[in-house]
Order: structure tokens, then sequence, then C-alpha cells
């Protein structure tokens, strides 16, 4: 018995096709992962399903009854609950506040007692390990993740989809989710999940449908299948993992960070030394004081003890412009917040930081041709899929608005990339990719700080790692003086021999 | 990733749905105006061919309904501006007393110069209040993190009232029984469009004011950088914008455009500083530039609606018996279903759900 079952279906934006006829059917009771490069439709399928968008083309068979008029509320009535990947959740209220919101078993009172008790038995239930009257603006993303998954189970949910749900997790956190994914499972409730990692498609799921383009390509027993042959699938050729970081001398050094404290209770200060042609990666658990040494360099948040010197002159007190001028390029961390303009265009997000450079805006005036051509060349050459450079950066996938975000700042002509979680949302095509930039721009000379939480982005790009820990740098060292374990041990805190 | 997709999928069809949007609400407004009017005995062909006369029944009808639409372009500029900076700019009213205050002060203490003079003159000084009115509350914002809409409204009274003051006392024209400044020299007026009506040269300006407008947010630097505030605060900061400079610019030419609301009463219609000459233009500028959704043409379009409204007003209340407050509940509800789209597609979703059960 299927839980779901999409069939034929279609869905368009204009002349562009984000779901060309898919089919997609999911047992009752299993756990089925939704694979698929960066813009192949899998958000936009999960939309339909969860009544979100209606499709052009097709037919929705939920719990074996044919659906023709959709819509989120009937969504909800047929039992179906959505994690999304932005959290929607309100800080100031505890959990099970947040989980009864909307959701109020009384007319006008609430049973608080009983509204607790209710909440906490069904966290309990599924070993959520969450204390409901906590505050949600305390808990940690991870938490913060499973307050949604409560949420839809209050609900009733009996098939809970979530878009991207690990994309923000540390590994303990994403292993801690998976085994929430198989109590649920054992408890008849049917997931399904998105991801781009496919360990963990193979370490938790049933069946995989693979996507590309827009057309449901495979759909697969997890256990007949490898990890390679799932990538093969969704790219449509084999991919290389292979990565090659040639040996060099770094040069100058360009950024530099001396006595630095990024969290104030923090017992030591922070200095490091970033050179041209190097990459130095920040390893970490995030929360650490990755986002205050983000925002510190970039002069969105005072520096208030320590120096920063870029080129040898200090900017620790210099405005955010002055700095971006001065040469550096940012990936932020929280791309939504940070570097997009989500309801403008393609184009205006490639002005977006470039606004003073008089290249794209001689005398005041912005030059649309020269910023249409530079465009439509980057968005070529970085593959960011989208109908043309006039649609609105918001309506891209996440994958290729991280593309985009990308494409603008190696295009900079600066001397200093901060590169923060950059592979967050994207696919393994796309992340191999990323990777190879970065690589070229260390080949090209740029100074280039990764800060990360994926220990694979770290061993594989940098020449030093950094370990913070609490705002401070636990140790840094070369790439090759670390292992996993050395690492790891660091990130969470135990110094002594690695 | 909802809200992302919710803000393209907005944004993908913007022009077209928003425009939509604004239709629907003007129609059901009028729907509900005319049951309004209906239930209470009215006879509502008379009272829309009324209205329709007051404004378009001859030349110099049209010539007066334009006349009520140039301030109302003004104003709905004015708010469009900082709202495409994010800024909710309710203190135009004050910003458009104190302008009118100064360009009448200026063409009375420029009595004799010539006209080619004073009348840049007056624009001038008027512009120049506002600003400063206007950057003030900014200033305020940016600065000091003092939540614009408290000391805007603040202004408003301080304004209002400290026009009033100087009317009342050293600005008094001691021949008038009502508080106003004295007559400007009649050659200081604006030009008239249309003789014996109180079309000027002030709707060239209007319009000359809506092109430069769209040029100025599609094409400069500064007005990019202002949209992006508006757009996303965090990642503007992020591209190097500065946050409080960009604010109190917003602010101060906002406030600028809201004191020609009151430059071009004072040159194109009183000739004076008429103590409370305002209807409450800063007010309805707010509703204008939401009906228009902030883009120029569309402000202009929704000024001439109010515009329409309001001269056809009278001629509806003598004639049908139709008391003119009707137009303003018409007013109100526009804005209630602009400022509600929520509202609509709540409604929509009633309906989808409806049938699905
Ligand atoms: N509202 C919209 N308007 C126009 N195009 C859209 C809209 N929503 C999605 N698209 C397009 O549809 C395609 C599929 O998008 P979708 O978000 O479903 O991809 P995805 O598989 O979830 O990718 P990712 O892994 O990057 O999140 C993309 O090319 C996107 O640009
Ligand atoms: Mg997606």
């Amino acid at each position: 018995m299927y839980a779901v079952e999409m069939r034929g279906i279609t869905k368009r934006f204009g002349s562009f096709t984000a779901n060309d006829h898919i089919d997609f059917c999911v047992e009752k009771g299993e756990i089925h992962c939704l694979l698929g490069e960066n813009g192949a439709g899998k958000t936009t399928l999960m939309n339909i399903l969860f009544g979100l968008y209606h499709a052009d083309e097709g037919e929705l068979i939920i719990n074996g009854k044919s659906v023709t008029k959709h819509s989120a509320r009937n969504a909800f009535l047929c039992g179906l609950g959505m994690v999304h990947q932005h959290f929607m959740l309100v800080d100031a209220l505890s959990i099970w506040e947040n989980v009864i919101i909307g959701n109020e078993p009384g007319r006008f009172s609430i049973d608080r007692k009983e509204s607790i008790r209710q909440v906490q038995a069904i966290a309990d239930s599924y070993n959520f390990n969450l204390n409901v009257e906590e505050k949600v603006s305390e808990l940690s993303v991870g938490m913060k993740q499973r307050v949604e998954i409560l949420k839809t189970l209050y609900r009733g949910a009996e098939t809970i989809i979530l878009d991207e749900p690990t994309a923000v997790l540390t590994p303990q956190e994403v292993d801690q989710l998976l085994d929430i994914f198989r109590d649920m499972k054992k408890q008849g409730k049917t997931i399904i999940f998105i991801t781009h990692k496919l360990n963990e498609t193979k370490a938790v799921s049933d069946h995989v449908t693979v996507l590309r383009a827009g057309k449901s390509v495979h759909t697969v027993n997890t256990a007949d299948v490898t990890v390679n042959e799932l990538a093969g699938m969704m790219v449509g050729h084999e991919v290389s993992f292979e990565l090659e970081r040639v040996a060099n001398e770094p040069g100058e050094v360009v950024l530099s960070l001396q006595n630095v404290r990024l969290l104030p209770n923090a017992q030591n200060t922070v200095s490091l030394d970033v050179r041209a042609g190097e990459i130095v990666g920040i390893a970490g658990v995030e929360g650490n004081g990755q986002k205050q040494l983000e925002e510190m360099l970039l002069g969105l948040l005072k520096c208030k003890e320590g120096k920063i010197s870029l080129y040898g002159e200090e900017i620790s007190s210099w405005p955010t412009r002055k700095r971006v001028e001065k040469g550096i390029s940012y990936i932020p961390s929280d791309r939504y917040q940070r570097a997009i303009l989500p309801g403008f265009s393609i184009l205006d997000n490639y002005l977006l930081g470039n606004q003073f450079d008089e290249h794209y805006v001689p005398h005041g005036m912005i030059d649309y041709r020269v910023l249409e051509e530079r465009a439509k060349d980057l968005m070529k050459s970085y593959d960011v899929r989208a109908v043309d450079e006039k649609q609105s950066i918001g309506s891209l996938s996440g994958g290729n608005q991280q593309k985009m975000v990308l494409s603008r700042e190696a295009s900079k002509d600066a001397g200093f990339v901060l590169a923060c979680q950059p592979i967050r949302g994207l696919d393994i095509g796309a992340i191999q990719y990323i990777r190879e930039i970065l690589l070229k721009l260390r080949r090209q000379g740029k100074a280039i700080l990764l800060i990360s939480a994926e220990l694979t982005d770290i061993f594989q790009l940098s020449d030093r790692i950094a370990v913070l820990y609490k705002g401070e740098l636990m140790d840094m060292r070369k790439n090759e003086e670390f292992t996993t374990q050395s690492i790891g041990l660091l990130m969470a805190g135990q110094k002594g021999e690695a | 990733m909802s809200r992302e997709k919710k803000a393209g999928s907005g944004r993908w069809a913007s022009g077209l749905q928003n425009i939509w949007l604004s239709v629907v609400a003007i129609l059901l407004s009028l729907v509900i105006t005319s049951v309004i009017m209906a239930a209470s005995g009215n006879n509502l062909a008379e009272a829309y061919s009324a209205l329709f006369k007051g404004a378009f029944g001859s030349r110099n009808a049209i010539a007066n309904t334009l006349a009520k639409t140039v301030p109302l372009i003004f104003v709905g500029m004015a708010c469009a501006f900082s709202n495409k900076g994010g800024i909710f700019n309710i203190g135009c009213e004050g910003q458009l007393y104190s302008g009118a205050l100064a360009a009448a002060v200026a063409a009375i203490f420029l009595q004799g110069a010539p006209r080619i003079l004073v009348i840049p003159a007056a624009f001038v000084a008027g512009m120049a209040a506002g600003m400063l009115v206007g950057g003030l509350n900014g200033f305020l914002k940016a600065k000091l993190q003092i939540n614009e809409v408290l000391v805007a409204i603040m202004l408003n009274y301080i304004m209002r009232y400290l026009t009033s003051y100087f009317v009342h006392g050293p600005l008094k024209d001691p021949e008038a029984s009502v508080a106003q400044t004295v007559a400007m020299d009649d050659s200081y007026m604006l030009t008239k469009l249309v003789p014996k009506t109180q079309l000027t040269t002030a709707l060239l300006l209007a319009l000359v004011i809506a092109v430069l407008m769209y040029f100025f947010f599609m094409k400069t630097r500064t007005g990019f950088n202002i949209r992006a505030v508006g757009e996303n605060r965090l990642a503007a900061q992020a591209s190097g914008i500065a946050m409080s400079s960009t604010i109190v610019l917003t602010m101060a030419v906002s406030g600028a455009l809201a004191a020609l609301t009151g430059v071009t009463e004072v040159l194109g219609k009183t000739g004076k500083f008429v103590d409370g000459f305002s209807p409450g233009y800063g007010f309805t500028g707010i509703a204008v530039a939401v009906l228009g959704r902030n883009n120029p043409a569309g402000v202009l379009l929704s000024a001439l609606l109010f515009g329409i409204m309001e001269s056809g007003a009278m001629k509806m209340s003598y004639v049908a018996g139709v008391s003119t407050s009707m137009i303003k509940v018409m007013q109100g509800l526009v804005i209630l279903f602009v400022a509600t789209p929520n509202l609509v597609s709540f409604l929509k979703r009633r309906k989808g759900e409806k049938k699905g059960e």
C-alpha cells in the first residue's frame, strides 16, 4: 500500500518545466529518499505534494484516495507534515507553545499542564531528548529541527516530508536525526527525506527516487545500489571525487588576526595569518565563534579587542565598504540572510557587493549592459540554472542560489576570500565543483579562509587547519599533522596529545 | 526552503499579480461602498453619475480633478520613496507643513524680487525644510534606534502646531480674521494650465518627479542601495552599504518630496500659508503609495483615482445626497484590501479547501 502516489506530475514556471511527468510513489511505513542535483525539482515536487503549489498535470493519490483539489490544509487533513529548511519557530516562546501554536486545543483557554504533558509524551516516545518547557531561543539548530518535527507529529502527521534537514546539522546531530527517523519508522510513520548526502541515503532509507533535470529517472531499493551508482544516476555520468591540491609555497601575509577576542567570555584570544595562495581551514562545531569571526572580518560586528589587518593595514575599525573595496570576497554562512536580495533579479544580485565598482557603475549610474554580459558569462561558467538573468533569485533552487553567490564572489578582484560553509545545501557535483573553484582561487594566489563544519571540506582543501572551540583556537597545524580522530577530539574541546 | 520559495514565487510574477491585487481591492471596496450607500437609501446610479460628472463633467471639472491629484502625487511619491527603502514614513504631514511654511516665508520675504528668482527660492526653502524634518526622523532612527513611527507621529504634532503658532503670532496677516500669513505677490504664483482652475504647472513637476524617481531607482547606485536596504538589510550591510547614512538619506528625500506637496499648495493654490490647510494629505499619501505598489507609474494612477474620488465627492453629496465621508469610507476600504493581500490569499485557500473536502 502506498502512502503517497504521484503520477505524471508536471509543473511549469512560465516556459520552464521544473517537474516533467514525474512518478513518485512512497510505501507506507518506509523511509524514502529523494535525490537529485540542485535544481532537479525536488523542492518543487514536495511543495506540490504538500499543497503549496498546484501541479499543472498529473494525479495525486494519498492513502489510496485520489486527491483532486489540493491545498496545504488538505495535505494536513490527509496526514502530511512538512519540515522546511528554514525553521518557522517563535524564538521567544517555549517548545510546547511553539508546538501547539495554531493548534490550541481549547478555543479561549489552553490547559497548560495538559498541553505540556502531551507534547512531552510525544517527544519522549521518539527519544527527542527535549524538555518542552525550554525556550526555543536557547536551542541548537539540531534541537530546533526536532521541534519542527514534533510540530508535525503533534498535528497527527503520518507522512512527514523533510527538505534537506541535515544540511545545517553537525555530524553528531545527523546521526541522532537518523536514529529519530528509525524510531519514527518503527512506530509506523512514513518519511520522505531530501538530502544531498549519499551516505545518509544509504544509511537510513528503504527506497530512493532520483530526479534529474525535472524527470524521475529511477526508483530503486537502497540495498541494491552503491553510493557511486547513485551519484551516477543523479548526474547522468560517472563522477570523480578526486581533487588535487598541488603543493605551493604561500606568499605574503594577506590577512592577519592578532589577539582578537571572538566571544566575550573566551579565555584566550585568537591570532592567525592567512597568506597568499593558501587555504586556512577553520574546523569546529558551529556556534563556537565562527559567526563572530565571520562578522568581525567584514565589520558587521565590532571587534572590541585585538587587531585585524589586511595587507598589513589595520582594518579593525574600517566600515564594511572600505574593507570590501580593499579586497574581500565574502561567501556568508547564511546565504539567505547575508548574501542575496531574494525578491530582486539575478542581475541585481550580481550588482550587490559590486555596486561601488566603477566598472559596473560608472559615475553612479548602473551600466546594465556590462552587468548583463558579466552575469550571463558567470551563470554559464558556474552552471547557475535559471530561466534567464531577469528571474528573481528567490525562485531559484537553493543550490543554484549558492552557485550564483559563489560565482559573484569568486569573480571579484579581491585578494582575500572568506568562504563560510560554502557547500551547504549543494549536490555532490556542485560540491566537487565548488571545491575545485576554491582550489583555483588558491592557485591564483588568493588568501582563503575557509570556515566549514564539514571535515571533508577542511581536509580536502586546507593547507593549514585551525580548530575553534568556545571562541578559542585549540590548535593550529599543517593539514597532514591532523587525523580525523585528533580533530574530532579538539572539536569537542579535549586538548592533549593528538 | 519554503521561505525562499514563497518570497520567490511571490515576486516572480510580481508586476502582474500586484496590479491584479490593487484592482481587486478597488473593485471590492466599490462593491461594499455601493452596498452601504444602497442600504442607506441612496440611488446608486444617481450617485455614481454625479460623482462622474463632478470629476469629468466639464473642462474645468477635469482640470480641478487633476489639481486635486497633484498633492496626492507628491505625497504618494514621498511615501513610496521611503517604502522602497523599507522605512515607513508616516511623518509626511509634518514635513509638508514645514515645507509649506518655509516656502511661504521665503516668497514673502523676497517680496519685490523677480519671479524667476523667488519661485526657485521658495521651492528650495520648502524642500530644505521637509528634508530637515524627514532627515531628523531618519537620524533618530539610524543613530539612536528610536522607532521611526513614534518619532514621526510626534514630529507631525510638533510641525503642525509650530506652524500654527507662527501664523497665529509672529507671521499672522494682521488684516485677516483667520490664522494665515499675508498673501504673496500674485506674480509669484505658479502658472495656471487651465485658466480659472487650480491646475498649475505643479502637475508637470509631479510628472517629472515620477519619471526621475523611476530612473533613480532603476539606474543609479544610490537608488539601488536604497532598494537593497529595503529588501534585505543584512545583505545590504554585508555588501558595504552604510546603513545609517542610507536611512537618513531615504528619510530626507522622502521629506523633501512630501514638502513639495506643501510648497505647491502654497504657490499653486492659496498663495499664502493657511493654518491647518492639509486635509490629511500625509496619511492619504500612505494609501496612495500602497495602492500604487510603491511604483512611480502606480502612484500616478492611484493618486488620480483618489483625486477623482475627492473631486466627485462634492457633486455626489449635493446631487445625490451622499455624504462626502462616503468617499473616505471607500478610500479606507481600498487601503484595507490592499494592505491585506493575505486576506485575499486566505479567502482563496478557504475556497480551495472547501472544494477539496
Ligand atoms: N517559483 C518559481 N518560479 C520560477 N522558477 C522556479 C520556481 N520555483 C522553482 N523554480 C525552478 O525550478 C527548478 C527546480 O527547483 P527546485 O527548488 O525544485 O530544485 P531542488 O531540486 O529543490 O534543488 P536544490 O537541491 O538546489 O534545492 C529550478 O531551476 C528553479 O529555478
Ligand atoms: Mg530544494
